[in-house]
């Protein structure tokens, strides 16, 4: 059973990243770079935490955490789509807005610098069948896991399947010719970077349930790795979910390894070397998609 | 959906102070192709933009079927069976055919879900109704040119269009493309489409439109059917006088050869073999004119030649000097000019002024500066000579180069580049987009450096640049040299035909074409 173990441990940390990589793919596609996931994360998962902490609900908490994506992806696109600031800047403001005030919020609301108090996680989905199977019984009765499964084949059916989903990878590509088509471009920007916020919201309220607190920066930098997930996955939500899982078993492989002579420093780098062998193409050929980082100005 | 009877009426359009329209009046009565033509600046783009609703003009009205409209957004022209071809198209490389063609008015199942079925069924539909060939389901980025073309055209049609209006459209087309464009044209305008084609090659409106109006300086110059002009009364109105003939070249046995290619293999950004085994020598009071359909390695083997890029096999001699994987400085020592073409990206820096730009890539000289100083206002002072010289406007060394008009940049270029003593000129498009009096300029200028005994390499997509100037011509297709000839013993057509591959290599006489004029591009 070890192997099925580690494979639940894998997938298992794997969740968050894939779900803050998918909501990228949806945002990056159509033109928005969203290097803002870090904040949009560390936002999700104290807003986990207040809701939750506040009504015992933790529903409530995930409700928050999506409301908390929300307005902070709609920060982001408020700033890069009409007023066409650059995106990348704008997103590092993001998540430097999102480190210091999630620890003003964590001292003036629960007197601590450092973490929150216990809080509820969310409770089992136990499917007749499937919560005994040996093994992997526990991780498909965890209902983020579950739904994140699911995410994965909605969000790329949305991307390549609907009418939706065309309109937004032209507008990624080719801005000016969806607009010559009466295709308002920045509706959808709006849109994708706003579906960005609610997944990586939902990321965040994953990380706080699993762990039943909020600590300081407890994303530690899992958004950027998701950034990097979805490079890897070409932009493709399934091709992001599935460099997520294999960055996921690395670092599972790093936490069973920890104590041995092998340096797991080895390990926690994987996920940034192969990174850096899609973008010089080893990896088939990552390709952006053309717009992508490129405010669209009507004018010019 | 009937053709409309479109009318522009009495249309202005102001920007800031510069008049782009002044009173236009246009007649578009359906099934007619009507060319506007007119110099670069002469206000084609701002009126169809007008009739297009990109741009709202300040006076005038629209007139569709004797009612007056305002046209908004691009949408309420489409709405009333307008529609456009963009110069640059205006196509998502990704998608597909299909996918291009229906975007913004998909087939839908339920649920907005695509029904990519249906939408490539009822554009092979449409392409099979207008004879417009090409397959649904191929990615933009695998398509031709000319097959990119017809989808743009699909898309017109698709929205209901029966008036289109075509920018330019066979400034990227090679002859063979152009003559299907305009059997398309014609079958469109037999089903009662309207057509405006702006174009400045007047040669085209003779072979294809029946009425014709001459833009200058934003008025109408003039309009008439295109049976009772010709073709030099349309370049007089829109130049505002006679063009004068290029002066006849003097026939002289070229020298010594100063740029020589020994088997020169050049990869693309892919690292693809883009220019295979080529060799040719420029020699001494020489053009040699290198035809091709654009990216069939011309791009590569100038960046090649310029320095830029090293080549992966093979030498490149400059007056001699063995300067193959050397820098782009050691080429221009050995004596080489360069006149990209791309004027904005490696010809000039448009934030600099127009002194800064006449020095780039001289500041080691002892007269342009001292170790990091430039010389400051002897700079200037050297440069208005030059700039009156080469007849830049506005002349003033502290102007930016940005700032001017596409043609006054070719011609600061030309005046950095054609008065450092070089002894071989690399000219890569150097007249693309530039109006009619810059071209003219540029074209004198290169002759009168052949005669002086310098070796000049012109790379053109235009074919009769190409045939008024060269020497000597060479055919570039799929990286090789497939072709040699002169300009006495061959025409578009033939060296068409060697550009797309598609000549045997006897050269046989080709069948007389029928019907109509061959349209060529230019005036001379």
């Amino acid at each position: 059973m070890d192997v099925l173990l580690f494979a639940a441990a894998a997938v298992r940390i794997s969740v968050p990243y894939a779900l803050a990589a998918m909501g990228a793919s949806l945002s990056e596609r159509g033109g928005v770079v969203c290097i803002a996931l870090e904040g949009l994360m560390l936002n999700g998962a104290l807003a986990y935490t207040l809701g939750a902490h506040a009504t015992q609900n933790p529903w409530i908490g995930v409700l928050c955490a999506l409301l908390a994506g929300l307005a902070t992806a709609w920060l982001h696109a408020e700033a890069t789509v009409r007023f066409r600031a650059d995106q990348i800047t704008t997103g590092l403001g993001i998540n430097l807005l999102a480190a210091g005030l999630t620890r003003f919020v964590l001292v003036r609301v629960f007197h601590s610098s450092s973490n929150s108090p216990r809080v509820p996680g969310l409770p089992e989905w136990r499917i007749p069948g499937v919560a005994d199977l040996p093994g992997v019984g526990e991780l498909l009765s965890s209902p983020l896991v579950l739904i994140t499964l699911a995410l994965v084949v909605l969000v790329h059916g949305l991307l390549f399947r609907t009418v939706f989903g065309l309109r937004l990878r032209s507008i990624g590509e080719r801005p000016e010719a969806a607009a010559t088509l009466g295709i308002s471009v920045a509706r959808y920007r709006f849109a994708g970077v706003l579906l960005c916020g609610l997944m990586a919201g939902l990321a965040g309220a994953y990380l706080s349930s699993e762990q039943h607190s909020f600590t300081d920066g407890m994303t530690g930098g899992r958004g950027y790795i998701a950034l990097a997930a979805m490079i890897v996955g070409k932009w493709n939500p399934v091709g992001a979910a599935a460099a997520c899982l294999l960055f996921g078993a690395a670092e599972a492989l790093q936490i069973k390894l920890q104590g041995s002579a092998f340096p797991s420093e080895l390990l926690q780098a994987l996920p940034y070397v192969i990174t850096m062998l899609a973008l010089a193409g080893f990896i088939g050929r990552a390709v952006a998609p053309r717009a992508v980082g490129t405010p669209y100005d009507p004018e010019s | 959906m009937s053709t409309p009877h479109v009318t522009l009426r009495g249309i202005t359009r102001r920007f800031g102070a510069l008049v782009a329209n002044d009173r236009v009046t246009l007649e578009l009565p359906p099934g007619e192709i009507h060319a506007l033509v007119g110099e670069n600046g002469a206000g084609k783009s701002t009126l169809m933009k007008v009739l297009f609703g990109l741009l709202q003009p300040d006076e005038g009205e629209i007139v569709v079927d004797g009612r007056n409209v305002r046209f908004a957004d691009p949408q309420a022209a489409m709405r009333h069976g307008l529609g456009m071809v963009h110069q640059h198209f205006m196509l998502v490389d990704t998608l597909t055919v299909a996918e291009n063609v229906t975007l913004g008015r998909e087939t839908q199942a339920r649920f907005g879900l695509l029904a990519p079925g249906d939408a490539e069924r009822e554009v092979a539909a449409l392409a099979e109704r207008h004879r417009l060939p090409v397959d649904p389901k191929a990615r933009i980025s695998q398509l031709s040119v000319g097959a990119q073309q017809r989808v743009e055209i699909l898309k017109a049609l698709y929205r209901g269009a029966r008036v289109l209006i075509l920018d330019e459209p066979t400034a990227v087309l090679t002859p063979q493309e152009v003559d299907e464009l305009f059997a398309v044209l014609r079958a469109l305008v037999a089903e009662g489409v309207s057509i405006v084609l702006i174009t400045h090659k007047l040669a085209e409106v003779k072979a294809l439109a029946s009425r014709v109006t001459v833009l200058r300086g934003g008025k109408v110059a003039g309009s008439a059917m295109v049976a009772d002009t010709s073709i030099e009364r349309m370049a007089e109105l829109m130049v505002g006088h006679v063009p004068a003939p290029l002066t006849e070249r003097s026939h002289r046995a070229p020298g010594a050869p100063l740029l020589e290619v020994q088997g020169l293999e050049v990869r693309d950004a892919r690292h693809l073999p883009a220019v295979r085994d080529v060799s040719f020598a420029v020699r001494s009071g020489e053009i040699v004119g290198i035809a091709g359909v654009e990216g069939n390695g011309q791009h590569e083997l100038i960046e090649c030649l310029a320095g830029l890029c090293p080549p992966a096999r093979g030498a490149v001699r400059i007056a001699g000097v063995a300067v193959s994987g050397h820098s782009a400085r050691e080429h221009r020592a050995a004596g080489l000019a360069h006149i990209p073409s791309d004027r904005l990206h490696r010809g000039l820096v448009p934030d600099m002024s127009l002194a800064e730009n006449l020095v780039l890539g001289l500041q080691r000289r002892p007269d342009i500066g001292t170790g990091p100083w430039l010389g400051g206002h002897t700079l200037e002072d050297a440069s208005r000579a030059r700039l009156q010289e080469y007849d830049v406007r506005p002349p003033d060394p502290r102007a930016f180069a940005g700032r001017l008009s596409g043609g006054n940049q070719q011609k600061l270029i030309a005046a950095r580049e054609l008065t450092q003593g070089a002894k071989a000129i690399l000219a890569a498009h150097p007249t693309r987009g530039v109006d009619l009096g810059a071209i003219d300029f540029i074209h004198r200028r290169l002759l009168a450096e052949r005669d002086a005994g310098r070796a000049v390499l012109l790379v053109s997509s235009e074919l009769s640049e190409i045939l008024a100037l060269s020497d000597r011509i060479l055919v570039l297709y799929e990286g090789r040299i497939v072709h040699e000839t002169t300009p006495a013993a061959t025409d578009e057509r033939t060296l068409g035909l060697h550009m797309t591959g598609r000549a045997s290599h006897t050269d046989a006489p080709l069948p007389p074409r029928n019907g109509t004029p061959h349209a060529s591009g230019g005036l001379a």
